[in-house]
């Protein structure tokens, strides 16, 4: 992280001052035991306490607290539900930790043009739960959907389990408002399908609070499906689990959901919440089909079909809502049962392509032993997303530093077989140096030239997503010969 | 004399793009050239073609991912995928008839111009569909962004930024995008007769059904007259349009359900794959406008607007419409208004909260009005950050989108 700016820290009380003639006094945080619940997002083993917390009300308070930092030098971090698995929201000792608890109403759910108005902290959950008595419900559904808020969402650009059929974060947005640093407010889409100009909207989500703070959320609605089910499918081995899951997508069908564990991700969950999945298969597939019922039977039947050519040894198919919800009672206990089997876990984001996996789950098996760290591994199978649960003990010197060194290994083989570092849980601090196994330093340099055209003091969350700071100024020259340059072998017709 | 720039391989681009620093030669970038016409005209001094860069790089339909060579055939892409049942969702259209153009529309086109059919209301736009490029900057510099998998969230979504840019930005040389299983069936319902404000009412409807509707158009008598399937254009008065696609048995029962649903409406009738793939590629093309050359405006609005807006424009000007996206999208030909029906249209945009686009006017028309939304004073100087971000020297398609941009 970058070096504390002592200079900034010695103005702390004048900045509290200042900040406290914006906002009423409960809104500014700056005892000990108050900032103490802000020091870690869900990447616990990173910790810092926030110079400040400030929780605004509106976006003029916003806009105010942003504008008044700009001014001072001084450094912001936004912090949605500090649900995020990637230390984007990890405090820095000389800035302003930004909470947005108090901004958490639904201001509109228009059903004639299919989207809700929210701030930044309402819950994700809250959203679909607030407009499914009118038949809608918002898709992505991180695991976190009960506490992670809408605005950290699009920070992170989440995903969730529905994400290959309905898209991540950003396929389901429609517009934002949003406050850059010098406290300038901007509007990004409507309600409109697409935004005009440059697609600002679509750089913003994802970007990890480095490029402005949003303060208002347009999402698209989708109607509830007809009908959903699921099957639970057991394999004898990864890879024909693996295989299953390309022919499900060979054969046209993109599931709602279509959910992989190996053996130790089974145990594991079973151990903890008895969800009856079967105990002498290698691998399961939970899949779920949503839509027309007459479509989500036919589909069943032909998933069923696939299934047991692809060698499975378990196929179970929903028969209501209680067994569905049973089906992924394990699944979504997975982190929750990782933890029951060790004092600390980490959980890995990368993402490859599907037709590696087994080579992959060899590897990491391999790894594991390797370090002799228990792994179990979760895989968002029809879109290729490996979340690996390295199973640690945080008390042992040394254990969190090689759990970190094996995940980087892990992740360095996502990227050498074709994959990416991160799927959905953002590269924050945690991936932040891994960033040039995937990318050039020119690559990441035209990224951080757009990082200075939101913000060219840098003063928005800084320390995260790129290993290397450079100043804007440097990254904006352009060393160029003047004058007439022959250029004689450039090919013209 | 202007220089004609093809370079062959993506460090010749980088050369093309530091000649163009070097000596101050602004370049038009061209693929295809189906959409020369389409934004502001370009100033340059030399043209630069991707045309060398053409051809499939890498498919694996189970992996869902497509990569091509910016400057390939939207037809081989099509006629790829399909032969792997699959398809691009997201529609793109082929404008070369609607501006009089010869060239065939590629990727890399359909892309920079984030052009998105009638599926864009379920599958969404070019942009949600592209998930990694390489290109050179405007400074002279080869950089790549996004991924070849379909879940990646690391750094910024540079993809997203590129799509809707106009060349403007980068010269995008190889691009990535998702492919999805093609349906074995689509079937359109037919409502006859409905005003548009009656129009949006009902597609408004199908689309809050949970009848997973991918296409909501409404044609007003006189663009339904020019369709080539005889259900529409014999109708003798407005057609709106509802389409469903998937498995056989899910089409037939959705069909038969949005016939019911619809009914309420007005008379109804149905189409059969064939007739259906001929009227959604009119629509996706806005066949409707492609036989004369006036101005044409695309309006994209909330969709219940999409009634109200054409209103606010026909009150004030001549004009004919079509509807799309359940109403979100209005294509709007001017008849002989002096500033193109410019100011009506922005009026008509500004009043329901949405934008216009003048994607087809005669040079000095293009040149003398501004051809995108003109933006907020914050918008556009973030926006001219951008620009300079990728472009400081303004060496790509310089004032294409706006001018300065």
């Amino acid at each position: 992280m970058p070096e504390p700016d002592a200079g900034v820290i010695s103005q702390r009380q004048s900045l509290v001052a200042a900040l406290r003639k914006l906002l009423p006094g409960d809104c500014v945080i700056d005892d000990e035991r108050g900032l103490r619940p802000f020091e870690c997002d869900g990447l616990s083993a990173y910790r810092s306490l926030p110079m400040v917390v400030v929780l605004p009300r509106d976006t003029r308070e916003v806009s105010r607290v942003l504008s008044l930092c700009h001014e001072r030098g001084v450094k912001i971090v936004p912090r949605g539900a500090g649900t995020g698995l990637s230390g984007g929201a990890l405090p820095l000792a000389d800035g302003v930790t930004v909470g947005f608890g108090k901004l958490n109403r639904v201001l509109e759910i228009d059903t004639a043009n299919r989207c809700a108005v929210v701030q930044p902290g309402v819950a994700n959950l809250a959203i679909s739960t607030a407009v499914s008595p009118y038949g809608f419900y918002y898709a992505p559904d991180p695991s976190s959907q009960i506490a992670c808020s809408i605005g950290g969402n699009v920070a992170e650009n989440s995903g969730g389990v529905h994400c290959l059929k309905y898209g991540l974060t950003t396929n389901n947005l429609l517009g934002v408002e949003m406050v850059l640093m010098d406290g300038e407010v901007l509007r990004l889409g409507g309600k409109q399908f697409d935004a005009e100009g440059y697609d600002l909207l679509g750089v913003v989500t994802g970007s990890e609070g480095l490029l402005g703070v949003v303060t208002e959320v347009t999402v698209r609605l989708l109607p509830k499906p007809a009908t959903v089910r699921a099957l639970l499918l057991g394999f004898p081995d990864n890879a024909s689990a693996g295989a299953c899951a390309g022919e499900i997508i060979a054969a046209g069908i993109i599931p709602a959901g279509l959910e992989m564990m190996d053996r130790p991700a089974i145990h594991a969950a079973e151990a903890f919440c008895q969800a009856g999945y079967p105990m002498d298969v290698e691998a399961i597939l939970i899949c779920e089909l949503d839509g027309p019922e007459v479509e989500v039977d036919e589909l069943v039947a032909l998933v069923g079909d696939l299934a047991r050519n692809s060698g499975a040894t378990t196929i179970r198919t929903s028969r209501d809502e209680a067994e569905r919800e049973r089906f992924w009672l394990g699944r979504k206990s997975a982190f929750g049962a990782a933890g029951r089997m060790a004092p600390d876990y980490y959980v890995m984001d990368g993402t490859i392509p599907r037709a590696r996996l087994p080579e992959v789950l060899n590897r990491i098996g391999e790894l594991s032993r390797e370090y002799d760290l228990p792994v179990a591994n979760v895989f968002h199978a029809g879109d290729g997303n490996l979340h690996p649960l390295i199973m640690y003990d945080s008390s042992i010197p040394g254990a969190l530093q090689r759990t970190e060194e094996m995940g980087s290994e892990i992740l360095r083989l996502c990227v050498e077989v074709g994959g990416v570092l991160t799927g959905e849980h953002g590269v924050g601090v945690e991936k932040r140096d891994l960033m040039g196994t995937m990318f050039s330093d020119d690559d990441l340099k035209q990224q951080q030239r757009i990082k200075c055209a939101f913000d060219p003091d840098q003063l928005l969350n800084p320390g995260k997503v790129f290993p290397t700071l450079h100043r804007c100024a440097e990254l904006g020259q352009m060393h160029v010969h003047r004058g007439e340059t022959p250029f004689p072998d450039l090919p013209r017709f | 004399m202007a220089d004609n720039l093809a370079p062959t391989d993506a460090d010749g681009l980088a050369d093309a793009v530091r000649w163009a620093i070097a000596g101050e030669h602004p370049l038009e970038v061209l693929a295809g050239g189906s959409k020369r016409d389409f934004g502001r005209p370009v100033q340059s001094a030399a043209t630069l073609s991707l045309a060398a860069f053409d051809g499939i790089v890498d498919y694996e339909p189970s992996e869902l991912v497509l990569t091509a060579k910016a400057a390939t055939p939207l037809a081989t892409i099509e006629a790829t995928t399909a032969a792997e049942r699959q398809m691009l969702a997201f529609e793109p259209a082929d404008y070369a008839p609607l501006l009089g153009a010869s060239g065939g529309a590629t990727l890399g086109g359909a892309l920079a111009c984030n052009l998105s059919g009638p599926r864009r209301i379920k599958a969404g736009a070019a942009r949600d569909h592209f998930l990694g490029v390489h290109a050179v900057s405007g400074r002279g510099e080869r950089f790549k962004a996004g991924g070849r998998v379909v879940k990646n969230v690391t750094g910024y979504d540079v993809c997203k930024l590129l799509a809707g840019s106009y060349g403007t930005l980068a010269l995008m040389h190889e691009v990535t995008v998702k492919v999805l299983p093609a349906p074995e069936r689509t079937r359109t319902v037919l409502v006859y007769g409905l005003e548009p404000a009656a129009a949006m009412d009902a597609l408004g409807t199908a689309l809050s059904s949970a009848h997973e509707v991918s296409g909501a158009a409404h044609m007003p008598d006189e663009a339904a007259a020019r369709s080539a399937v005889s259900y529409v254009a014999d109708a003798g008065a407005a057609v709106s349009a509802v389409r469903v696609e998937g498995f056989p048995a899910s089409v037939e029962a959705r069909c038969e359900a949005l016939r019911e649903l619809l009914g309420r409406f007005g008379a109804v009738e149905e189409l059969h794959s064939k007739n259906s793939a001929t009227l959604w590629r009119e629509i996706r093309d806005v066949r409707a406008f492609a036989d004369d050359s006036g101005p044409l405006w695309r309006l994209s609005v909330p969709p219940a607007s999409g009634a109200d807006a054409a209103a606010r424009v026909s009150d004030a000007v001549d004009v004919r419409a079509l509807f799309d996206w359940g109403g979100g999208l209005i294509w709007l030909g001017v008849n002989g208004a002096p500033d193109a029906g410019e100011g009506a249209v922005r009026a008509a945009a500004a009043a329901v909260g949405g934008h216009a686009t003048l994607v087809r006017a005669d040079a000095p028309t293009r040149a003398a009005r501004a051809v995108f939304q003109p933006q907020t004073a914050g918008l556009a100087a973030l926006t001219e950050r951008i620009k300079r971000a990728f472009d400081p020297g303004g060496v790509l398609n310089p004032g294409r989108m706006y001018a300065g941009v």
